[in-house]
């Protein structure tokens, strides 16, 4: 579904994405990880065009993308969402999400029809003629999930759509996020919440420092040692093992 | 769109078309041409600022060479007006496409944009009146010679008619904003360029799209203006005038809205006519009062003029709705 060759990204000096190489396979939830700053939003942005690579490749269903820029992604069917939310604030929820809706028709009463299914799909049914910039931190990742998806995209890049909501509304996206890939639509997703990712999840990679350190299943890649270390610190495996607690980063 | 769109647009049109013919004085016709002029240039400004968030301050530009294209074609190549109605309606729309296609490229927003703009009419002024086609300094007269097919109407209640029609067109291709994919791409520019781009928005090419809109509607508010006074010189057809007039109208009518642009055209120069009277013509005094004017609406109408009525009317239709919380909609 997604390929991405020897992606390498540099500003200034600081090298964030480091000869990365990863494949998200069709119709799977792929997680990202790995500790802030490591990289993760960088390689979204050069996944859907955002950022222009300094080197490497990203193939779309086998269709080399490198280059092309992000509207153009769109519309061949794989869509980002921004990890800070950037709702059209001064448009109500419904209009907000049939901007995704047009890329798929030309009609207005279709795209809000569409913006109506996608909003009641996702819980949002109830804050449709609302203001986004009434919703709260919940809503606006609801919302920022419905838009891309109102797309009808193939491929999903989520970014950190559960950051800084509470437990019971982490609860109730979670069933949302996987009849999505239900559908036939290909996850791959940035997040740091590690019980969401064992829980979606059939494979992650993790980044840090801009290179890639570990990928496999989660329940697996969470206890390498590198993995841990990245999140905890230099030795924590060790320290770990010493007094004999199960690592769960 | 479909023909009930238009609906509210009709009764609008309808009291501007009859009020001509109901008696009013040749210089209350005449400040009715003008307040339509101003109102067409205005409706192309709030395409641009008011639905893109692209504030010009150089509106002038497209003013300018719309009213010297239908003067010059028509004097100098005997072109006739209609024809070159059309020709200043189109060389407008291209110098604002080639305007955006500079700007947008290098991704010129905010006042930097404003700037941009202003610059490009003044060298337009600066070029009118020095080059010799245009007549220099001078100016340029185009004879009279009343009939409908040179576009002068003696009657000054028919030139009215004809302003009102070019303003219908404003509003028609306003509410079309309102109701298509173009427009809601628009607005979703303005309010987020990167989100809208992340949903498949071709950015560029919807704010190419958006300016040669807006210049192609000042443009005709430009040709207009020959047609009505006949003489033209760089400071009236490039000058910052119109194009401060088209944005504060545009601005205390209420920006993105439909009949925001009319309303405010038709208040400021109603107000501007009205001190005029009382102050005897002190000269620029009615910039004061424009300024007064958008002052207070900013303070304490900020969605314009237009947005005071629309907030009335949807608070007693359906209570709280998103248009009617956007002032407090700016954070992120
Ligand atoms: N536009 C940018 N200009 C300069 N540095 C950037 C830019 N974007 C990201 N960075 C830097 O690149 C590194 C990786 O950032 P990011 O991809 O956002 O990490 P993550 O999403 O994993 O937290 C950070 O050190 C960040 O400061
Ligand atoms: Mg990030």
């Amino acid at each position: 579904m997604l390929e991405i060759d020897r992606l390498s990204k540099r500003f200034s000096g600081l090298v964030a994405v480091d000869d990365v190489s990863l494949r998200v396979e069709h119709g799977s939830i792929t997680g990202l990880i790995g500790p802030n700053g490591a990289g993760k939003t960088t390689l979204f942005a050069m996944s859907a065009g955002f950022v222009p690579v300094d080197a490497g490749n990203v193939r779309f269903e086998g269709a080399t993308v490198t280059s092309m820029p992000p509207h153009e992604r769109t519309r061949l069917g794989m869509v980002r969402t921004f990890q800070i939310v950037q709702p059209f604030a001064g448009l109500s929820v419904r209009e907000n999400i049939a901007v995704g809706a047009y890329l798929r028709t030309p009609d207005r009463a279709d795209a809000l029809a569409e913006a109506e299914t996608v909003g009641n799909r996702l819980g949002l049914g109830p804050m449709l003629d609302f203001a986004a910039s009434s919703l709260t931190v919940a809503g606006r990742k609801r919302l920022e999930l419905a838009r891309a998806l109102a797309t009808r995209p193939r491929l999903l890049l989520l970014d950190e759509v559960l950051a800084g909501l509470n437990p019971t509304e982490i609860r109730d996206i979670l069933p949302v996020i996987r009849s999505i890939r239900d559908d036939g639509v290909t996850i791959f997703m940035i997040e740091h919440i590690m019980q969401a990712v064992m829980n979606l999840c059939e494979t992650v990679y993790v980044l840090n420092e801009g290179k890639l350190i570990a990928e496999g299943a989660p329940a697996i890649v969470c206890g390498e040692r590198p993995v841990i270390e990245a999140y905890l610190g230099q030795g924590a495996a060790a320290r770990l093992r010493a007094e004999g607690g199960q690592p769960h980063a | 769109m479909s023909a009930r769109d238009l609906f509210p647009i009709l009764p609008v049109l309808l009291v501007l078309a009859v009020l001509p013919f109901l008696g009013l004085s040749g210089s209350l016709l005449n400040l009715l041409i003008f307040m339509m002029i101003v109102a067409l240039a205005a409706q192309g400004w709030n395409v641009l600022g008011g639905y893109g968030g692209l504030a010009s301050f150089g509106h002038a530009a497209f003013f300018g060479t719309g009213a010297y294209a239908a003067a010059i074609l028509q004097t100098r190549y005997g072109v006739n007006a209609w024809a070159a109605l059309v020709a200043g309606v189109v060389l407008g729309s291209l110098v604002g496409a080639f305007i955006g296609l500079l700007t947008f490229r290098s991704g010129l927003k905010g006042s930097y944009f404003a700037l941009i703009t202003l610059a490009f009419a003044e060298v337009l002024r600066i070029i009118a009146n020095s080059s010799e086609i245009t007549g220099g300094g001078a100016g340029i007269v185009v004879p009279i010679d009343y009939g409908f097919e040179n576009l002068q109407l003696r009657d000054r209640r028919f030139f009215v008619l004809l302003a009102v029609i070019c303003v219908g067109v404003g509003l028609v291709i306003t509410r079309w904003l309102d109701r298509s994919k173009f427009g809601a791409y628009l607005i979703a520019i303005r309010e987020n360029e990167d989100a809208a781009r992340a949903l498949g928005v071709n950015v560029m090419n919807v704010k190419l799209g958006a300016i040669t809109l807006s210049a192609a509607l000042t443009a005709l508010a430009g040709v207009l203006y020959t047609q009505n006074f006949l003489f033209l010189d760089a400071n009236v057809a490039y000058g910052p005038w119109i194009s401060i007039e088209a944005l504060f109208a545009a601005i205390v009518g209420g920006l993105g809205t439909m009949f925001g642009p009319l309303i405010g055209a038709v208040v400021l120069l109603g107000a501007g006519e009205i001190t005029k009277e009382f102050s005897g013509g002190i000269p620029g005094f009615d910039l004061l009062v424009f300024g007064v004017i958008l002052i207070i609406t900013v303070a304490f109408a900020p969605n314009g003029l237009a947005g005071i009525s629309l907030k009335s009317f949807r608070r007693k239709t359906r209570g709280h709705t998103a248009r009617s919380s956007r002032d407090g909609g700016a954070d992120a």
